[in-house]
């Protein structure tokens, strides 16, 4: 399977990026590791008039100590994430989850702007970042603006973020002594969570987000406010399906995924009680 | 467009379109056939080539991202007729069968114990994860990874402190 024809722009800096996305509109579209945006052009599910390459952007490759975060540059692929030294220490749940994203060459392509910028609700890392409660900066032709994650995820493969605008940063609290948690269920080695849960202390208290339970990456509401009020883990844990919309499909039907989705809750509680 | 890039070693270049993902700038604009197409969605690592050292899938990469890069396929393994570590560890291990998966399966071993020479068995196990094989089992494959950590430790020791990493 072939993409479709497009026309190929490598993108020189942020700025030549966004001035691409402005000149072309609709018809563009970024393109960074290119995990997600392969395989689905690929199928022809994506057929982009003209594709820009931001893969070399290095400059927007780091982690970074922001203060209280840590601020982390788009383009930094899922591997160097996993290693690096300052996310395993501030924000271990990060770290790990990075490490548990599809396998290594899947992991030495992909970026975690791509993956948050894509808002698939299968997969991990917006999961991780919800419950760490970070945000991501977007920029565009009129500046930058920063999105919590919480924020960020509209709709099934949609983003708050703009056509023309860039990802550039992630920035995630540093929570260097947190009990986290991270629970992915699948049934061969390699594949995508049927349901999985992120949980992690953050400054607000307990952040828990479910993923492939709706149309988005999701937080556990309900858990989180009933953790809020003194709930024990185990009451807490069996509102994971609240307000949910899970998806019937080959790997499991509705139902399943709410029961997964109790289960893999409590088990994310207990593990960090 | 002009795509230049080193492969095994050698300078190339040819004309393709943008669209040409790297896996048939490799088999059909330079010739090497040796890096195989299984599943042709990502999923089975057949296509796998070290892309500056590291193990990528050549079916989910343009050509085009990797101008100037360093790929290596299964043809640029060997030194000469004398086999690869890795490759002599598959041959005496009996790490394949019908030896469709090989290629990706070498190239991926070696790019996982130049991250870490001495693997543990699960670690050899999860860091396969991305390749599939129909007809090993897997058994011979993790020992011949094992194997060669073990019997060639100096060769693999001195790989990973050149690419910055230690054990
Ligand atoms: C075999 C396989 C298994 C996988 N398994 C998992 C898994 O288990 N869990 C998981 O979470 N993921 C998995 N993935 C997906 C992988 O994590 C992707 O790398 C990731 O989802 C997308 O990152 P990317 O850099 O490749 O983005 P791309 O594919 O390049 O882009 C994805 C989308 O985001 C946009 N985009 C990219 N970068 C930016 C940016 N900086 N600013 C604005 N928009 C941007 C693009 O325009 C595109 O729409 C898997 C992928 C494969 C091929
Ligand atoms: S052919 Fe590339 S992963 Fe299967
Ligand atoms: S040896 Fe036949 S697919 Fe692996």
């Amino acid at each position: 399977m072939i993409p479709a024809s497009f026309d190929y722009v490598e993108a020189a800096s942020a700025e030549a990026a966004i001035a691409a996305l402005t000149e072309h509109g609709d018809e563009a579209k970024l393109m960074a590791g290119g995990h997600s945006l392969i395989p689905l052009m690929r199928f022809r599910l994506a057929t982009p008039a003209v594709v820009v390459d931001i893969s070399r952007l290095s400059g927007l490759s780091y982690v970074r100590d922001g203060g209280d975060h840590l601020a982390i540059g788009a383009l930094t692929r899922h591997c160097d994430v996993e290693t690096s030294d300052m996310v395993r220490s501030q924000a271990g749940l990060l770290a790990h989850v990075a490490g548990q994203v599809g396998d290594p060459q899947v992991r030495h392509r992909g970026t975690i702007g791509g993956s948050l910028a894509h808002g698939d609700p299968a997969s991990d890392l917006p999961a991780a970042l919800l419950a760490l409660g970070g945000s991501v900066v977007a920029r565009g032709p009129g500046g930058e603006r920063v999105i919590p994650a919480a924020e960020l995820f509209t709709g099934f493969l949609e983003t708050a973020l703009a056509p023309d605008e860039l990802l550039t940063e992630v920035r995630v609290p540093k929570v260097p002594d947190a009990r986290w948690s991270f629970q992915k269920f699948n049934r061969r080695a390699q594949d995508w969570a049927i349901v999985g849960v992120a949980a992690c202390g953050n400054g607000a208290g307990t952040g828990v987000a479910l993923i492939n339970m709706g149309q988005t990456p999701m937080v556990a509401a309900a858990v989180q406010s009933a953790l809020a009020s003194g709930a024990s883990a185990a009451d807490a844990a069996a509102r994971a399906a609240e307000g949910t919309e899970p998806p019937d499909d080959l790997n499991g039907d509705a139902e399943y995924r709410t029961h997964l989705a109790q289960v893999l809750v409590g088990r994310a509680l207990a593990e960090m009680a | 467009m002009q795509v230049d890039m080193t492969v095994n070693g050698q300078d190339r270049s040819a004309d393709v379109e943008a669209r040409t993902l790297l896996v048939y700038y490799l088999r059909d604009a330079v010739g090497l056939t040796g890096t195989n197409v299984g599943c042709d969605t990502s999923s089975c690592g057949a296509c796998t080539v070290l892309l500056n050292g590291e193990s990528v899938k050549s079916c989910t990469i343009l050509a085009a991202q990797v101008r100037g890069a360093d790929v290596t396929t299964i043809e640029g393994l060997a030194d000469g007729t004398a086999l690869h570590p890795m490759q002599q560890a598959f041959m005496e291990c009996h790490g394949l069968q019908c030896g469709y998966c090989t290629p990706g399966m070498v190239l991926a071993a070696t790019s996982l114990l130049a991250d870490n020479p001495r693997p543990t068995e699960a670690e050899v196990r999860e860091g396969l994860e991305g390749n599939l094989c129909r007809c090993t089992g897997y058994h011979n494959i993790v020992k011949a990874v094992l194997h060669t950590a073990e019997h060639d430790a100096a060769f693999w020791q001195a790989r990973a402190s050149k690419s910055g990493v230690t054990a």
